[in-house]
C-alpha cells in the first residue's frame, strides 16, 4: 500500500518534471492573457505580490508577471516598453517618466516607511533617535561605517536627499564610512550586516528579511522617512506593444476597495507592512 | 559552520520533498540549459572543427576570438540580449523579452565559445594525426571537418559538459533578460540570488547543493554514456 | 603459401597499358629546405612503372621526406616533381597512394577505417562493399572487422594500413618502413601484400633498413645520404657491389660521415 503510494508520487514528480522541461507547463498554455508590471526588490521581496495576485488573476483571468528591480532600472525598463505596468516608489523619477510621455498617469497606491536599522552594539549611539537628520549626522561624526545602495533605487534616492537635507556630502566619504554596495535591497543588507555597517531599508524588506543576527530596527517615526508607492499604466500611444487594457484593468484593481483591502490585509511576521492610500478611485 | 551543516541538512529535505514549485523551478532550468547547450554545438561544434581543422586566411585571429569570447561576462551578454529584445530594440517585434526563449538565447551565445574553443582544441590535436592520412586520401575540406567531429565525439561530450556546467551555474544573464519572474522564467540560479537577497542564506545554500546534485547527476549520467560508448568503440 | 589470386582493380591495369614505364613518376632537381637547413638537395631519380623501387639510407637521411615529395604531400622548395611527363596534380596524386612509417588509423572500427578511405576516393554502393571484403580477405583481418583499428597489434594496423591503400586501386604506392616493427611472421604476411600488389600491376617505392627485404623485394634501389642521392641501381647489385662509399659504410654497419653532413 504504502509503497505504492509513494511510486505514484515520484510518477506525478517524474511528469510534473518533464512538463516544466519540455516547456508544457501552465504559463506558457496560457497564451497572451498576462501583463508585465515593473516592480521594486521591496514589493516584491517582501512577498505582498505573491499575496495579493492570485485574487486578481481568480477574478480576471489576467496573469501578472513581476520583474523585480531597483526603481531606477524598473523605470528604465519601462522606458523601452518592456512592462505594461510600473509599480515603484520615487516620485521625483515617476513624475517625469509620465511628463516624458512614457506613462499614462501616476497614482498613490500605498505607502510604507524606511527605517534605519544596525546593529545592537550601536556604534554611532544613534538607537530610539526620532530624528532622521540628527542620527545621519551623529553616524557620519562618529565615523561608523553606513552601507548604502548606491543603484538608484527609489530607497538610495531617498537616502541620498535625507544626506542632503542633513547638510552631509556623503559622496565625498565613499570609501570610507560610506559604503555603496551597488546592489538591491536584500544583498545590501546581507553586506551591511557583514561589516557592521548601518542601512537605511523599507520596512517591508526589513521585517521580511531572513538574516537579521543581532540587528535592530534603530532609527524610525521620523516623517521624513516616509515612503509612497505610485503606480502608472505606461502609455501604449508610445509603446505600441504595451497591453494596455489589460494593464488599465490591473492598475484599476489595485486602486478598487477591493485592491487596497487586500494590501492591507497582507502580513508579515503578523505585522502589516504597507498600507493603502489610494485617492484616485476608478 | 553549524549553518552549513544545517543547509546540507536542509537540501536533504528539499531533494526528499520535491514540491511542485521546485520541481517546476528544475525543470525549467534544465529545459533552458539543455536546450542552450545544444543549440550551442549545433554552432560551436562545426565552427570549432574549421577553425581547428582547415587553413584559411585570418584562422589563428579566429582562434584567438573564440579563446577570448569564452571569458564574456554573463551580465553583459544580458546586456546585449535585452537591448536586442526590448521592445524599443531590433528585435522587440518578437515580444521575447521575459520569456524562457530569451534566457536560451543568452545563455547560447554566452556557451557557444565555450563550445567552439574546446573543440577548435580538441580537433586540432586529432588533425595533427590525421593531417598525414587525409592529405594522402585528399579528403575534402567537408568530409574532414565531419570525420575528426565524429571521430572526436566521445571527447566533445566532455566539451559539451563544459558548456552545461557554465550555463546551469549562470545567474547573471539569465535574470536580466529572464526577469525571474515567478512560474515563468524562475530558474534555480535566479531563486538562490533572490533568496539570499531575502536574507535566507541557509535555504539559498541548500538550494545550490540541489544545483550540485543536478549537475553531479547530469555529468554522471553523460559520463557513464561516454564510458560505455567508449568500451564499444576504442575498447 | 599465400597465393590468393586477387584483382587489385581495373584502373591499375588500363594505366600500365598506357604509360610509358620509364617516366611514371620523376623528380628533378629537387629540394626541400626546413628549419634553415636544406635536407633534400638536389634530387634526380625516375620511378619506373610496375617496379619495385627501394629507397635506403640512415636514419635522417630524407628518405620519408622524399616520400612526401613524391607523393606531393609537401611541396619542393626547388624542383618538381613529374607525374607521367608533367608536373603532378591532383589527378596524378589521386593514382596513388601512401602507407606511413607511423600508420594513421582513425578512431574507428576496421571496416570503418576501409570504408571511410573508400567512400572518400569515391567509391560507393556494391563497388565499395565488394573493395572493402576483398581488402578484408586480403589483409586477413575478416575476423577483427568491427574491432577499434586502434587497438589492433601493430602487425594487425600495418596490414590493415597497406589493405586500406591498396583499396583505393592506386598506381603506385608508397611505403615508409612498414615492416620497422614487425616480427618475421608478419614481415613476411606484408611483404606478401607489397607482392601481390605489385603483381596486380602496382608499382611500388619502399623505403626500408632492412637490407634482407630489399633483397626479396627490391628491382631497383636508390641508396640516400644527407639527402642526396648517393647511388641508384639495380638493387642487388647495389646490395652486392655497392660503388659510393656510403652504400659500402651503411652495408658493413659502419658510421659514415662525409663533409656534407
Ligand atoms: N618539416 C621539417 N622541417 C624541418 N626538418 C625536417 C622536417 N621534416 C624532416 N626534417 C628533418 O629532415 C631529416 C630527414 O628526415 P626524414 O624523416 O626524411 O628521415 P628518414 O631518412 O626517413 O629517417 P628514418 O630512417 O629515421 O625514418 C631529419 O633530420 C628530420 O629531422
Ligand atoms: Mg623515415
Amino acid at each position: 500500500m504504502a509503497t505504492s503510494r509513494r511510486t505514484a508520487g515520484a510518477v506525478r514528480r517524474l511528469a510534473v518534471l518533464a512538463a516544466a522541461v519540455f516547456g508544457l507547463s501552465a504559463p506558457t498554455v496560457a497564451a497572451d492573457e498576462y501583463i508585465v508590471v515593473q516592480s521594486t526588490t521591496s514589493a516584491e521581496h517582501s512577498g505582498l505580490f505573491d499575496a495579493i495576485l492570485p485574487a486578481f488573476r481568480e477574478q480576471t483571468g489576467i496573469e501578472v508577471r513581476v520583474v523585480a528591480v531597483g526603481t531606477g532600472q524598473a523605470i528604465k525598463n519601462a522606458a523601452n516598453g518592456d512592462g505594461d505596468v510600473l509599480l515603484v516608489h520615487d516620485r521625483l523619477a515617476e513624475d517625469k517618466f509620465v511628463a516624458d510621455g512614457h506613462g499614462v498617469s501616476r497614482a498613490d497606491v500605498m505607502y510604507n516607511d524606511f527605517v534605519v536599522v544596525g546593529p545592537l552594539g550601536d556604534p554611532a549611539g544613534v538607537a530610539s533617535m526620532a530624528d532622521v537628520l540628527a542620527a545621519f549626522r551623529k553616524i557620519a561624526d562618529s565615523g561608523a561605517p553606513f552601507a548604502s545602495r548606491g543603484d538608484d533605487s527609489g530607497t538610495h534616492k531617498a537616502e541620498l536627499r535625507l544626506w542632503r537635507e542633513a547638510g552631509i556630502d556623503a559622496a565625498a566619504a565613499s570609501g570610507g564610512w560610506y559604503r555603496e554596495t551597488g546592489a538591491g535591497m536584500g544583498s545590501t543588507l546581507n553586506t551591511a550586516i557583514g561589516l557592521g555597517a548601518y542601512v537605511m531599508a523599507d520596512r517591508a524588506t526589513w521585517v521580511s528579511f531572513g538574516n537579521k543576527r543581532d540587528y535592530r530596527v534603530m532609527v524610525e517615526g521620523d516623517p521624513r522617512l516616509f515612503n509612497q508607492y505610485g503606480i502608472i499604466l505606461v502609455n501604449a500611444d508610445r509603446h505600441p506593444n504595451v497591453k494596455a487594457r489589460l494593464g488599465e484593468t490591473f492598475v484599476n484593481w489595485v486602486l478598487s476597495t477591493e485592491g487596497q483591502a487586500a494590501i492591507a490585509s497582507y502580513r508579515v511576521d503578523g505585522r502589516q507592512v504597507f498600507f493603502p492610500n489610494a485617492t484616485k478611485r476608478p | 559552520m553549524g549553518s552549513f551543516m544545517g543547509s546540507l541538512g536542509e537540501a536533504a529535505g528539499l531533494i526528499m520533498a520535491l514540491d511542485a514549485d521546485l520541481l517546476e523551478i528544475i525543470g525549467l532550468s534544465l529545459r533552458v540549459t539543455l536546450t542552450a547547450v545544444a543549440a550551442a554545438c549545433l554552432i560551436g561544434l562545426p565552427l570549432g572543427a574549421v577553425v581547428g581543422a582547415l587553413r584559411f586566411p585570418g584562422r589563428s585571429l579566429a582562434g584567438l576570438v573564440l579563446n577570448a569570447l569564452m571569458g564574456l561576462p554573463p551580465v553583459v551578454v544580458g546586456l546585449m540580449v535585452y537591448m536586442m529584445l526590448s521592445a524599443t530594440g531590433p528585435l522587440g517585434v518578437l515580444g521575447l523579452l521575459y520569456t524562457p526563449t530569451a534566457m536560451i538565447i543568452a545563455q547560447t551565445i554566452l556557451v557557444t565559445p565555450i563550445v567552439a574553443a574546446l573543440t577548435r582544441q580538441v580537433v586540432e590535436d586529432l588533425h595533427t594525426d590525421y593531417a598525414e592520412q587525409f592529405a594522402s586520401l585528399e579528403v575534402r575540406p567537408f568530409d574532414r571537418v565531419v570525420a575528426l567531429l565524429w571521430d572526436a565525439r566521445l571527447s566533445l561530450l566532455t566539451v559539451a559538459l563544459a558548456g552545461f556546467g557554465r550555463a546551469v551555474a549562470e545567474v547573471g544573464a539569465v535574470i536580466i533578460v529572464g526577469g525571474n519572474i515567478n512560474h515563468v522564467t524562475r530558474v534555480m540560479t535566479t531563486t538562490i540570488a533572490l533568496e539570499t537577497s531575502k536574507g535566507n542564506l541557509e535555504f539559498a545554500l541548500a538550494l545550490g547543493v540541489v544545483l550540485l546534485v543536478i549537475a553531479l547527476v547530469v555529468n554522471g549520467a553523460v559520463m557513464t554514456f561516454r564510458a560505455s560508448a567508449a568500451r564499444m568503440t576504442y575498447a | 603459401m599465400l597465393e590468393t589470386e586477387i584483382n587489385v582493380g581495373a584502373p591499375a591495369a588500363a594505366w600500365r597499358e598506357a604509360a610509358p614505364p620509364e617516366a611514371l613518376l620523376q623528380a628533378r632537381g629537387l629540394c626541400f629546405e626546413g628549419g634553415g637547413k636544406r635536407l633534400i638537395d638536389g634530387i634526380d631519380i625516375d620511378i619506373r612503372a610496375g617496379r619495385r623501387t627501394i629507397v635506403m639510407g640512415a636514419n635522417g637521411t630524407g628518405k620519408s621526406l622524399l616520400l612526401r615529395l613524391l607523393h606531393g604531400l609537401i611541396r619542393p622548395t626547388k624542383g618538381e616533381v613529374l607525374w607521367r611527363g608533367r608536373p603532378l596534380d591532383r589527378r596524378g596524386r589521386h593514382a596513388q597512394a601512401m602507407v606511413f612509417q607511423r600508420p594513421v588509423m582513425l578512431r574507428r572500427s576496421v571496416l570503418a577505417n576501409l570504408r571511410f578511405a573508400l567512400a572518400v576516393r569515391g567509391f560507393t554502393g556494391s563497388e565499395r562493399s565488394v573493395r572493402e571484403a576483398e581488402a578484408m580477405e586480403r589483409a586477413r583481418l575478416e575476423g577483427l572487422a568491427t574491432r577499434p583499428a586502434r587497438v589492433l597489434s601493430a602487425g594487425e594496423q600495418q596490414r590493415l594500413a597497406v589493405a586500406r591503400a591498396l583499396a583505393c586501386a592506386p598506381r603506385v604506392l608508397f611505403l615508409d618502413e612498414p615492416t620497422a616493427s614487425l616480427d618475421p611472421v608478419s614481415t613476411h604476411a606484408v611483404e606478401q601484400l607489397i607482392r601481390e600488389a605489385h603483381a596486380d600491376g602496382v608499382t611500388i617505392v619502399l623505403a626500408t633498413h632492412d637490407a634482407g627485404q630489399a633483397r626479396r623485394l627490391g628491382d631497383d634501389l636508390i641508396f640516400m645520404h644527407a639527402g642526396r642521392v648517393a647511388e641508384t641501381g639495380c638493387a642487388s647489385h647495389v646490395l652486392n657491389t655497392p660503388r659510393s662509399e656510403a652504400a659500402r659504410a651503411w652495408l658493413e654497419g659502419r658510421l659514415y660521415l662525409d663533409s656534407s653532413s
